[in-house]
């Protein structure tokens, strides 16, 4: 009700305890394209769609290596995500030349900045340190969370439903199959689309493996495996066999359409931020 | 934004003031350190003697001051220091250390600084203030195990660095490394180890003038940090040549 008069600034609360211009960013995250992450004990993989906005142009870069041990996807203001990244590319190589060793992934991402605005982009990272790996989702409002596996940015709900479904198998997954995890999950959020090597982008980094993002041919070979074996789901245990794409469940579904403008509120409810 | 205006300036930084700002040269010294790995982690051996330096700008010695201090220390969970050269600057150095490994422990991550990370904090540190013409005048010895690997290394006032299975500062360099070239081993044994540095040592003692006869020795493993109590070194000095030493210079001392 009172939302427009306190939502001018980012330092001004509303009534409510809320800070809308933070709010505001978020949803910006929910209008980008999607991102996924999945961990294992071992590896993490980092999974995007790549939209490009027209034929004749390029798609955005959206998954950006940080250092060897640690990668980041993004979903969001793509122009803010490349300055994070710079900015934590920057905090490992100084670590890396102080003390001659990778800087643990936790103690990056609790590193936040506020200027004039809060940076309106969702970021995915996954990274190694001493404990093994790990998968942070860092926000807009500063906060961050360890998953096992999660997903941003538009119906990025059609993949966290797949990932709930599946994420108690991922600890010990063995690589190829946390990529074809991620495979599927991202197709779950193409809504009936066909996933090919140039609509996506994986990235994966674990133990004795640093960062790289898989080329194209990898990574049609993969989807291909997966088409033809008849879309079930790759080994692992119980689980409704995947079926064709559109009889997935989920909100998201009812947004119909390509467009990116899918209502947020009916997706994620205008929930004030956790804490 | 000419010569002439950065003259002056320039004068400031060389001139007697900035000087009383900065180590010129030690003035309570420790003497070696000696370093080797052997076949549970690292072995330190230091001697408790620390010395002043003369009390002009000519020589006319130094004194023999403390004889209770500590040259080798624990840093955070997994490494050891033992340094040589000025006391004082190694009581700034372990100040640093506290500091980082303190703010290490605040995180409170699972994730700790390892010696390999201390060896290299060190290096910045020191390399940094040579930069400055401000040295902080030690030899330090750095040693660790952590997650069963085992780390020796040394960084010296100038910034030098290296890492190697045994490692030594200043006289030990020249006077215990190459016994250690010939006789150290993979696979040392603790009483082994031990037996190996105390020949080191033995041999400082008698060749480095600032050598005194109260050593400690400091373990370090994946379990933690021992430190000795002190204790000396036998030795023996009734050879012939010792007994009328003049005799073959008439007039000598």
């Amino acid at each position: 009700m009172f939302r427009n008069q306190y939502d001018t600034d980012v330092t001004t609360w509303s009534p409510a305890g809320r800070l809308f211009q933070v709010e505001y960013a978020m949803e910006a995250v929910k209008q980008g394209s999607a991102a996924i992450g999945l961990r294992s004990k071992t590896h993490v993989v980092l999974a995007c769609v790549n939209k490009a906005s027209s034929e004749l142009s390029s798609h955005q870069k959206k998954i950006f290596k940080v250092d060897d041990h640690i990668g980041v996807a993004i979903a969001g203001l793509t122009a803010d995500g490349r300055v994070l990244s710079r900015y934590m590319r920057n905090e490992c190589i100084n670590y890396s030349y102080t003390y001659e060793s990778p800087l643990p992934v936790g103690r990056l991402v609790c590193t936040q900045r506020s200027w004039k605005r809060p940076y309106g982009v969702g970021l995915l990272i996954g990274g190694l340190d001493e404990s093994g790996a790990h998968l942070y989702y860092n926000c807009p409002s500063g906060n961050y969370f360890e998953y096992q596996a999660f997903a941003i940015g538009s119906r990025s709900q059609a993949a966290k439903t797949y990932l709930e479904r599946k994420f108690e198998t991922f600890v010990d997954s063995s690589r190829e199959n946390l990529i074809k995890d991620a495979l599927f999950a991202l197709r779950e959020t193409l809504q009936g689309e066909k996933l090919t090597s140039s609509n996506c982008t994986i990235a994966v980094l674990g133990i004795g493996e640093a960062f790289s993002t898989l080329d194209q041919e990898t990574v049609q070979r993969l989807i291909n495996e997966f088409e033809v074996v008849g879309e079930d789901p790759p080994a692992e245990a119980a689980a409704a066999p995947d079926q064709s794409d559109g009889a997935e469940p989920g909100p998201a579904a009812a947004a119909a359409d390509d467009d990116d403008q899918e209502t947020p509120a009916a997706d994620q409810g205008a929930a004030p931020m956790d804490i | 934004m000419n010569v002439a205006d950065s003259a002056p300036a320039m004068n400031n930084l060389i001139g007697s003031d900035a000087d009383s700002q900065r180590t010129l040269y030690p003035y309570v010294t420790g003497t070696s350190v000696v370093g080797i790995k052997y076949k549970d982690g690292i072995l330190l051996a230091a001697d408790m003697g620390d010395y002043l330096a003369c009390h002009d700008s000519g020589s006319y010695g130094s004194t023999l001051r403390y004889k209770t201090v500590e040259r080798m220390k624990s840093v955070g969970k997994h490494s050891i220091i033992g340094a040589s050269g000025e006391i004082s600057d190694f009581q700034e150095i372990m100040r640093y250390l506290d500091e980082l490994i303190l703010y290490d422990n605040m995180w409170d991550d699972g994730n700790s600084f390892g010696p390999k990370e201390v060896h290299n904090y060190l290096t910045r540190v020191m390399y940094n203030r040579r930069n400055k013409f401000n040295p902080l005048w030690n030899s330090l010895v750095l040693g660790g195990v952590k997650n069963g690997q085992k780390y020796l290394g040394t960084v010296n006032m100038i910034g030098v660095h290296y890492e190697d299975n045994h490692v030594a500062t200043g006289f030990g360099n020249h006077l215990s490394r190459p016994i250690l070239r010939d006789e150290w081993h993979e696979n040392l044994t603790f009483e082994e180890g031990v037996k190996l540095l105390e020949k080191c040592m033995r041999v400082l003692l008698y060749r480095d003038r600032s050598a005194v006869n109260k050593l400690q020795i400091a373990k370090i493993t994946e379990e933690g940090v021992t430190i000795s109590q002190p204790y000396s070194l036998k030795t023996f000095w009734n050879f012939a040549a010792f007994q009328n030493p003049t005799v073959g210079a008439e007039g000598s001392w």
